[in-house]
């Protein structure tokens, strides 16, 4: 008996247009969970770094995580996982709604997508009977328009549909993939959909999810409900509000957005604007967020209202949450939060990464005013820079005349573009657009994550600790007393770590010390990787203080869902194990250490050589060897002895090494 | 306590269940816990579709409206009716509890048999119904008051079933089958 999975996934050749059912194994799970972690083991399998991303033989999996589909709260999320068209290494990314536990009902864990469809289909996948059906009337249909369309035709209005829209369509290199309520949108994962000709993904499930101990579980999610009441009632004091919930950062119901809008970079991550909020701002921001949002919403079984549906008159409706409601007004330079409104929802209806987009975006015109883009590339571009972002955008999703170009993203644009405009991609890890973020000095604890995190987005990795020392010693005080979340063993270091900080002689970049970075770093990656393969929402635990799943609760639930015998130290093992398979698709892919480095101008006072001993020391800490490569030793220690042979087979790793 | 000959009245404790539509955040917890609530091993399954409330809602629309299941009915309405409220449109029926006929909702998926909201009655008796207890946001409270009600005798559970059994494949084939299935044992 499978509890917690369904113990089978979907294969589905578009090629061949053949279907299977297959049964998988229990044993993987009990090795990887489920998710990411069972994601990254058929990647490995099946894809090797041979095969390029645009290729039939790439695979594209749609995953739920090991819980959803349980009363596990907020256990909904879709982890999607291939390779990327933009960074070349293996591409995932999340997605909250509700499609991962009605695959769950329908009765599969994964579907996994192999082939190229020689015409525009959609898959239609409902309980035993799955079918891959015609779209070609999709084409050019917005992401939205596609689920409501597809709908309509099934006569089902509790089907749930994963789309593209025509960013996706046209190989754009950020282009997202949408579902009711969220979009899993870094890494151009809709851009391998389009590339297979799959429209959408449309299921409906009415069959049951097991669980293994159910009065225990039960009383568990009660449990996490009364905190999660007790945290939505009762924010965290001592830090901005942005910071304060749960949830993602609040800003469908918040309209303090002083800390974003005076901390981060506006254009292209250049200018900082540390006097723009006042209240005049805040009440027209208001204004305009309360005009445009009808009412908050939640993903599946999750109390927290992260997410508006936004409607501006004369615009089609969409759904919003977190900070993509300020990227492009950001991005403009625009001090009216409505027009970021309407792009935003232009811009989802296309299907395109909320992040990234804006940052393409303002990039063009910084090589438009330097000379570098002429009136001749950009013939017929409007005046104003509301105008100019609608008419880029539009050219983008087209792939038409300098759209084209852009739609690679900044880091392959510049290089197309030449002519210095290389200079001008200075926001980008890996190749991939980064939250605009350009601070003083070096943060070790942000240096590590920007260098090293392989979801290459600061958000899925960052979490747990405040990002600014409390100004006073008893808020310290108060904060540690109820700090439960902290693993098994390290409870002093970071105790101490918090209540020192502010002290003098606690200024970055020199503090925390590097052991305690390493130690703090790790800490908070693996609380994502863990989430990633349950399906649990990182807003309910691995992104926000003090949340309400942590290391110390996670494995009991699982327990009592799965019937996987687990505690606190096989849970981390997993998850390392997990985070080890991940980094060793893209060792095979070429991820190297020079690529494991902020953007020069990420702080204005760097510290080259503290900065390279701090990822010296964390490689060695992570048990990897100074290229960053994990060794042999580490590798087999967590049962991935097939990845260490890999490595010495292809001379990645000599057969000596690590091995004493 | 009241007699219980025909006519005479009797107090009868009546459970309200208020849903407020414009608190309802559309996470479907409700349904969640319903249909684990109502599993044959208690939480043993989760099944949203056996679930006896449904959260209708189309979001682009800003429409949710929470629906308990209600009586079983052999036969669909004559006509339908169709809510049109402050602009907004909403499906037929979009309102009506009933298992019915005209559509899939409130049946089990695999026998088809009518489900019907029992406000999670057990023995000792829950404080509230398992759907309140998990909608932190307040669309669905509770409350209770006392009616003077005229006594009559309900369908229990499994006549409900056997009713629609007959309105299905007839008394006929019904009992038939019965018979052939305890041959059978």
């Amino acid at each position: 008996m499978r509890y917690a999975e369904t113990g089978f996934n979907l294969e589905i050749d578009l090629s061949t247009g053949n279907i299977e059912r297959v049964s998988t194994d229990p044993k993987e799970t009990e090795l990887h969970l489920g998710g990411l972690g069972t994601n990254a083991k058929i990647l490995w399998e099946r894809v090797p770094p041979e095969i390029e991303p645009f290729s039939p033989d790439n695979l594209l999996i749609f995953s739920s995580g090991l819980l959803c589909g349980t009363p596990v709260p907020g256990a909904n999320r879709t982890i999607i996982s291939s390779i990327s068209p933009q960074t070349l290494l293996m591409a995932f990314s999340m997605v909250g709604g509700f499609w991962a536990p009605e695959l769950k009902y329908a009765g599969y864990d994964k579907v996994i997508i192999r082939g190229k469809s020689p015409d525009w289909v959609y898959l239609w996948i409902n309980n035993d009977k799955v079918e891959i059906r015609d779209a070609t009337h999709l084409q050019g249909k917005s992401t939205y328009e596609t689920a409501e369309l597809i709908k309509e035709e099934l006569k089902d209005p509790r089907v749930q549909v994963m789309a593209i829209g025509l960013a996706g369509e046209n190989r754009v290199y950020f282009a997202s993939i949408e579902t009711h309520r969220g979009s899993a949108s870094r890494l151009g994962l809709g851009a391998i959909m389009g590339s297979k000709k799959l429209k959408a993904i449309a299921v409906r499930g009415t069959k049951d999810v097991r669980v293994a101990r159910p009065a225990e579980l039960v009383e568990a999610c009660k449990e996490i409900l009364r905190y999660i009441e007790h945290r939505l009632n009762n924010p965290l004091p001592g830090v901005p509000p942005i910071l304060a919930r749960i949830g993602s950062p609040q800003e469908m119901a918040l309209h303090d957005e002083e800390w974003h809008t005076i901390s981060f970079a506006w254009g292209h991550a250049r200018h900082r604007r540390k006097d723009f909020w006042n209240k005049e701002v805040e009440k027209m921001w208001a204004d305009a967020l309360e005009r445009a949002r009808k009412r908050l919403i939640s993903c599946y079984n999750c109390p927290v209202q992260c997410a508006g549906v936004i409607q501006l008159p004369g615009h089609p409706p969409y759904i919003m949450k977190c900070f993509s409601k300020l990227t492009y007004t950001m991005a403009a330079m625009v001090d009216d939060l409505e027009f970021g409104l309407k792009i935003a929802g232009r811009a989802q209806h296309y299907g395109l990464d909320g992040y990234t987009t804006p940052q393409v975006l303002a990039f063009a015109l910084e090589l438009y005013e330097a000379g570098i883009l002429t009136d001749e590339d950009l013939a017929g571009m409007p005046e104003d820079i509301e105008g100019r972002f609608n008419w880029l955008l539009d050219r983008i999703v087209r792939r038409e005349g300098i759209g084209d170009v852009l739609a690679d993203g900044v880091y392959w644009a510049a290089r197309k573009i030449g002519k210095g405009a290389e200079a001008y991609d200075h926001n980008t890890i890996k190749k991939h657009e980064q939250i605009p973020i350009k601070l003083g000095v070096t943060n070790p604890i942000y240096y590590l994550m920007w260098s090293t995190g392989e979801k290459i987005n600061i958000t899925q990795i960052e979490g747990q600790i405040p990002q600014a020392p409390f100004s006073r010693r008893e808020e310290r005080e108060e904060f540690v007393k109820d700090w439960v979340h902290i693993p098994t063993g390290k409870e002093e270091k970071f105790k101490r770590f918090i209540l020192d900080w502010g002290e003098p002689g606690t200024a970055f970049p020199y503090y925390p010390s590097i052991d305690v970075a390493c130690e703090l770093v790790d800490w908070q990656e693996i609380m994502h990787y863990i989430d990633d393969s349950l399906g649990i929402c990182a807003g309910l635990s691995s992104f926000p203080i003090k949340p309400p799943y942590h290391i110390h609760n996670l494995p009991l639930i699982i327990s009592y869902a799965s019937g996987l015998e687990m505690d606190e130290d096989r849970l981390w093992t997993i998850a390392t194990r997990n985070r080890n398979l991940v980094r060793a698709i893209n060792i095979l892919r070429g991820l190297k250490k020079e690529d494991e480095r902020p953007p020069e101008d990420h702080w204005k006072k760097r510290f080259p050589e503290y900065e390279a001993k701090l990822l010296e020391e964390y490689y060695r800490y992570k048990g990897w060897d100074e290229r960053g490569i994990p060794t042999k030793e580490t590798l087999n220690k967590l049962g991935l002895n097939y990845v260490s042979e890999e490595f010495i087979r292809r001379g990645i790793l000599r057969d000596s090494e690590g091995s004493s | 306590m009241a007699m219980n000959e025909k006519g005479e009245k009797k107090k009868r404790k009546v459970k309200v269940i208020k849903i407020d539509v414009n608190k309802c955040n559309g996470c479907r917890a409700c349904e969640v816990i319903c249909s684990a609530f109502h599993s044959q091993t208690k939480y043993g399954t989760n099944n949203p579709s056996r679930s006896r409330i449904q959260v209708y809602f189309d979001p682009l629309k800003n429409i949710y409206v929470p629906v308990y299941a209600s009586e079983y009915t052999p036969a669909e309405c004559a006509g339908r009716n169709k809510y049109i409220m402050d602009g907004k449109e909403y499906i037929e029926c979009a309102f009506c509890g009933a298992s019915c006929p005209s559509r899939d909702l409130f049946k089990e998926p695999d026998s088809k048999l009518p489900l019907k909201c029992d406000m999670c009655e057990e023995e000792p008796p829950l404080q509230e119904p398992m759907c309140v207890q998990w909608c932190l946001n307040k669309a669905l409270t509770y409350e209770e008051r006392e009616e003077e009600i005229e006594e009559e005798t309900e369908l229990k559970e499994l006549e409900t079933g056997l009713e629609s059994l007959i309105d299905r494949y007839g008394r006929q084939k019904l009992m038939e089958t019965l018979a052939r299935m305890a041959q059978k044992e």
